[in-house]
């Protein structure tokens, strides 16, 4: 199957500073694809590269099997969401949307048509008369959205397009963009900082740091088995702990933990020596038969969960989150806890 | 903080700073309105000077210097916009080359070197090369030196322009000149007009340059005016002067305005 993007070994020259070590990541027709990383890392560069903007500096790029490294924006069948949307000031709502058809060479009667059915699929018919300043910056983004999807574009890039609304908005807006995108059928490129956001609305999501994939996979995959230290702090919470690493035999390692007990548990790499292992913090839980022995520093409330935060008898500090039920009892800072791991809730890393 | 107000001495010079400034200009206004033939004393009411200006007998030859003064002025601002929007395009949107440092210094160098020096120089180029001073001549000064003027509205209003519109247009498949001709023109449009509208007026106004480069017969309304004077101030030339005065005034509150409403809806 031919990949709808495909980049191999690309790299990204501003002068001295390089923004891409060498990315390369095949996404698949149809997919939503999150690009997934901290500020700084590379996101909107790999973005400006496939829409066209920039050009690569080393490497490959393919659209649909077609290489399209120098290929002007206009000739590419890509379009974009901008972060701040970019809508025209001095053009209507409908004409925003109208544009791409209108360059395309679409006649006016149809375009309008099309336009109009857009702004439809929006919910925001009542406005095409507007103009951009006339609306709210929820509004603003869907017309952005319906602009860069009325020339049917085979993919969509989407560059943090979420991360100018208000909470509430956001979370309605992910329900919505998701749908969009099943919907249409159109390849979706999403670039965010947000990792809630990439986890809930991705098919695969590429976890970059400084320029570079760090991993690649469903939300699943990077949240349970993060390859690298990077990914397994980035996405979610976690423990890291300096572990002793007795054997490593097909992905599975045994580990020594502090105080001394050994487990066995999926690893990322394949060394021994001393490694970082990764436990997630709901996967620990007070129990009699304790793989680690804690004091409790503080318990904080957060709703739905707690998050008890404490140090091992050797001194590193760990967190646990119970979830908020009847309990008989809850850990009184200065009390001094067993810490069970559930099976499968450590992961070795390779660096 | 204290406000600049409240430093002692501020009120008087402010007000004796107004008064120098604005003093003779309405001066020179109230007495064109003067029915006595008088410059310094007031003998009622009257618009005989404004007639005077369009029917007396110095009127074909004003008529003409005014002439000359708003065609030289149209296609000087005209011109001078065109290079200056080029100018402005390649300064602010053409990245970063070798010499625009330079080039921004020569843009702008017209409005720090004295005037005079300037009139002399233009005056030497044009007899160095053969060319008979005249219309042709004030036309080439006049648009030089309104190059600057027109530059610096344009360019100022193009740096408030994010790069994504045009980008945005690109994405949706214009070509480069599409993008500029539907996208990034409208957007500096109020620029461009404020520009225009500045090069009119300084065009409009210009003496020392003119006066050089204009040859025997030739004359601009200020040269015009410049050459009745030395004769004698009589109240036709209050007359004149307020009203190019009120055409500065509406082409300045113009740019103005039309920079601000620009600057409100980017
Ligand atoms: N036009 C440019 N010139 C020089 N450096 C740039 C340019 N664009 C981006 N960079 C650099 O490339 C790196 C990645 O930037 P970017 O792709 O914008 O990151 P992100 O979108 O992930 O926040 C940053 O270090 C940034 O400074
Ligand atoms: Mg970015």
């Amino acid at each position: 199957m031919t990949a709808a993007v495909d980049l191999k070994n690309v790299v990204k020259r501003y002068g001295p500073v390089t923004a891409l070590h060498g990315v390369s990541l095949a996404i698949a027709d149809n997919e939503f694809f999150t690009l997934l990383g901290p500020s700084g890392c590379g996101k909107t560069t790999l973005l400006r590269l496939i829409a066209g903007f920039e050009d690569i500096s080393e490497g490959e790029i393919r659209l649909f099997d077609k290489d399209i490294a120098g290929l002007e924006p206009n000739l590419r069948p890509v379009n974009t969401v901008f972060q701040h949307y970019a809508l025209f000031p001095h053009m209507t709502v409908l004409d925003n949307v109208a544009f791409g058809l209108k360059m395309k060479g679409v006649d006016p009667v149809a375009r309008r048509a099309r336009a109009g059915q857009m702004l439809e699929m929006v919910h925001l018919s009542a406005f095409a008369d507007r103009f951009p300043s006339q609306l709210s910056g929820g509004q603003q983004q869907r017309v952005a959205l319906a602009r860069a999807l009325a020339p049917e574009p085979k993919v969509l890039l989407l560059d943090e397009p979420l991360s100018a609304l208000d909470l509430k908005l956001r979370q309605a807006m992910r329900v919505e963009l998701k749908q969009l995108q099943e919907q249409t059928g159109i390849t979706f490129i999403f670039v965010t900082h947000d990792q809630e956001e990439a986890l809930t609305m991705s098919d695969r999501i590429a976890v970059m740091s400084a320029g570079r994939v760090q991993q690649i996979g469903t939300a699943r995959d990077i949240y349970e088995a993060p390859e690298n230290r990077f990914v397994a702090d980035f996405i979610g919470e976690t423990n890291l702990l300096q572990v002793d690493v007795a054997a490593v035999r097909e992905g599975r390692a045994t580990v020594v933990l502090p105080g001394g007990k050994q487990i066995v548990c999926p690893a990322s790499g394949t060394s021994s020596g001393r490694h970082n292992l990764s436990i997630r913090p709901e996967r620990l839980t007070i129990s009699d038969n304790a793989d680690l022995m804690a004091t409790v520093e503080r318990v904080v409330y957060l709703g739905t969960d707690l998050q008890v935060i404490a140090h091992l008898d050797s001194g590193e500090p760990i967190s646990l989150r119970l979830q908020n039920a009847a309990r008989v009892s809850l850990p009184e800072p200065g009390q001094r806890i067993g810490l069970h791991l559930e099976e499968g809730g450590a992961r070795l890393l390779a660096d | 903080m204290k406000g600049v107000r409240h430093y002692p001495g501020f009120l008087p010079l402010t007000i004796l700073c107004l008064v120098v400034l604005y003093t003779p200009l309405i001066v020179v206004a109230v007495y064109s309105f003067n029915a006595s033939t008088s410059i310094t004393s007031w003998g009622g009411f009257s618009l005989r000077w404004y007639g005077e200006v369009f029917t007396g007998r110095e009127a074909a030859r004003f008529g003409q210097a005014a002439w000359n003064s708003i065609t030289i002025a149209l296609m000087a601002a005209t011109t001078a916009t065109v290079i200056a929007t080029a100018a402005a395009l390649a300064m602010v949107r053409g990245g970063p080359f070798r010499g625009r440092q330079a080039s921004f210094a020569l843009i702008n160098l017209p409005l720090m070197v004295p005037e005079i020096v300037i009139a002399v120089a233009t005056l030497i180029f044009f007899s160095t090369i053969g060319l008979r001073t005249g219309y042709l001549t004030i036309l080439l000064a006049h648009i030089t030196f309104c190059i600057p003027f027109a530059y610096l509205p344009i360019a100022a209003r193009l740096e408030g322009i994010e790069g994504t519109y045009e980008q945005a247009a690109r994405d949706l498949y214009a070509t480069r000149a599409q993008a500029f001709r539907l996208i990034l023109l409208p957007l500096m449009m109020p620029g461009v007009i404020s520009g225009w509208l500045l090069a009119f007026i300084i065009s409009l106004d210009d003496f020392i340059i003119t006066n050089f480069v204009k040859g025997a017969g030739m004359e601009t309304l200020p040269t015009a005016i410049f050459g009745s004077v030395k004769q004698g101030i009589k109240p036709n030339i209050m007359a004149i002067s307020t009203l190019m005065l009120l055409v500065s005034v509406l082409f300045v509150t113009a740019a103005y305005l039309i920079n601000r409403k620009g600057r409100q809806s980017p």
